[in-house]
């Protein structure tokens, strides 16, 4: 038996619009190892974001299970790291701040816990820049130091990289793994990126829409250090292709 | 778009030798990072567009200024040899030489000033209740839609009543002494103060919510944090809205019943048969509002530095 932080049991989620029901996820089962690396990938409209938002707290009207170290989820917190697709700094708080502003209280001294985070997604020097100050990539980074200040169990990023340039993306990419690395902690990532999605996951779950529904899960060994060239990473981003266009 | 098309042709087409090489790409480049991943960004784009702009139109550095200065000056000018060619009559107009002597006598004997400071001082205590008042009210309003509702149809039926209809009522009340102008003053403050911080606070990116949650930020440390500061561009809208609003209702108020004050001119004058003091005080009342707008926008834009 496997050490399984996060534990989803027959999940269905139904939006109620004015034009009827739509059942955004339907009898999702599915449990995320601790420390591991998973992808969650699948076009609009999968429910891919509706399950990541579950898992973070965000959303807790459903029906079935969604347990976190065997709990039902209660709501969101700084136990669930969330990077959102936008950034969402606040515009009025240098780096330093909105990484202050997010710690608990008892943290919020914390100088040295402020800029080891900093440190650690390579913003060092960034520290009373503004938000506007920054790019894109550099605004994604502080959104998950952020995250990380809070000594999250699990990181849930929700398309963080789909505005960035390619360049900008390869790197975030290799940067988040190299944190996963160091800091043993669990990483969830919401993509529509095929490349991204076996990139990162140790495990890849397919999803297709209408309902939502996990349409397979693959386990993919890259080794370490990752290669984006060569026949492994390949044969995995075949494979996953396939199943994402197969029209079944 | 169409801009970028112009732009990008050559200077010779539209005449224009002074405009940078290629600075729209540039732009374009900046702001679309900013655009596809900000919250909040996308005023940097058009501020910037303006500033482009501003300098190609000549509407910076000397000419600007010209440009600026050219209309006074030319009603000035023609006012004076209006003046000077005996078509004004001294009981119903006066040139701008009777009106800069007028104000040469009333500064000497200390009346301009003292005017000017009482009337200042009114519109300070009138504008500093309002603020107070539309604050408190206005924040709830903003954060608690139950309480929005609640005063919500008071406030639209007072709302257009203008601070001068309240004046006989006023008087009525607080007599003709100071407390009646403050009243009325609050009032030309309060309303475009209070509807901008409840605009203000309604309209703020409903995305922080989500923010706070996960960071399980408390409540009134949201509010001080994340709200007001979200809202802060348009209060400060307000506070400049209100400030010429509590400035307009200074001068109605003195007007009737006052024995000083900008507005006390203006009416004092008048019954003297002195258009010089009149016109006086009416610029007196144009120059120091604009004064004071500025003085606010210049604050708004200093700490609104992270638009």
């Amino acid at each position: 038996m496997t050490d399984d932080i996060i534990d989803i049991r027959h999940l269905t989620k139904v939006f109620h619009t004015d034009n009827g029901d739509v059942e955004a996820l339907h009898d999702v089962t599915l449990n995320f190892p601790r420390g591991g690396f998973t992808s969650i990938i699948g076009p609009s409209g999968c429910g891919k974001s509706t399950l990541l938002r579950i898992i973070g707290g965000l959303d807790t009207d459903y029906d079935g299970e969604a347990l976190m170290d065997g709990e039902p989820i209660p709501g969101p917190g700084r136990d669930k790291g969330f990077v959102f697709q936008d950034h969402r700094l606040l515009p009025w708080l240098s780096v330093r701040e909105n990484i202050r502003f997010a710690l608990p209280p008892e943290h919020k001294k914390d100088d040295g816990l402020i800029q080891s985070n900093i440190d650690l997604v390579g913003l060092t020097g960034f520290e009373d820049a503004l938000p506007k100050q920054l790019s894109g990539g550099m605004s994604q980074r502080v959104a998950i130091a952020r995250a990380l200040a809070n000594r999250p169990k699990i990181l849930l990023l929700d398309e963080p990289f789909g505005a960035l340039d390619a360049i900008t993306k390869i790197k975030l990419q290799d940067q988040l793994l190299r944190i996963w690395q160091s800091e043993h902690i669990t990483m969830v990532i919401v993509t529509h990126d095929i490349d991204e999605a076996v990139y990162l996951g140790q495990t890849v779950v397919v999803m297709k829409p209408h309902p939502g529904e996990i349409k397979r899960v693959e386990h993919i060994d890259l080794g370490w250090p990752r290669q984006r060239i060569g026949e492994a990473f390949n044969t995995a981003k075949d494979s996953i292709y396939q199943e994402f266009f197969a029209t079944n | 778009m169409v801009e970028k098309v112009i732009a990008g042709l050559p200077a010779w087409v539209h005449g224009r030798s002074e405009r940078p090489a290629r600075p729209e790409v540039v732009g374009e480049v900046v702001s679309g990072k900013t655009a596809q991943t900000g919250a909040v960004g996308t005023t940097e784009k058009t501020a910037a567009r303006r500033r482009r702009k501003a300098s190609t139109l000549g509407l910076t550095g000397v000419t600007g200024w010209l440009l600026y200065l050219v209309l006074p000056v030319a009603i000035v000018a023609l006012w004076s040899l209006y003046g000077s060619a005996g078509q004004t009559q001294s009981y119903s107009m006066a040139t701008p030489q009777q009106i800069v002597a007028a104000a040469v006598e009333y500064a000497t004997d200390g009346e301009l000033l003292i005017n000017i400071l009482v009337s200042f001082t009114r519109v300070l205590e009138g504008f500093l209740v309002a603020l107070v008042a539309a604050a408190v009210l206005g924040v709830a309003a903003g954060i608690s839609r139950r309480f929005e509702r609640f005063i919500d149809l008071v406030m639209q039926v007072l709302r257009p009543i203008p601070g001068i209809a309240w004046i006989p009522l006023a008087i009525l009340w607080f007599g003709i002494g100071e407390n009646s102008k403050i009243y009325i003053i609050f009032i030309g403050a309060f309303f475009p103060m209070f509807v901008n911080i409840v605009d203000g606070i309604k309209g703020i990116d409903k995305r922080y919510f989500e923010l706070g949650e996960v960071y399980e930020i408390p409540k009134w440390r949201f509010i001080r944090q994340v709200v007001i500061p979200a809202a802060l561009p348009q209060i400060l809208t307000g506070i400049r809205l209100g400030l010429s609003g509590a400035w307009i209702c200074v001068v109605a108020a003195e007007m009737i019943g006052a024995t000083s004050g900008v507005g006390f001119m203006l009416s004092d004058g008048r019954s003297m048969s002195r258009p010089d003091v009149v016109i006086l005080a009416m610029l007196l009342i144009g120059v120091i509002g604009k004064l004071m707008d500025d003085v606010v926008e210049w604050q708004r834009r200093r700490i609104v530095k992270w638009l």
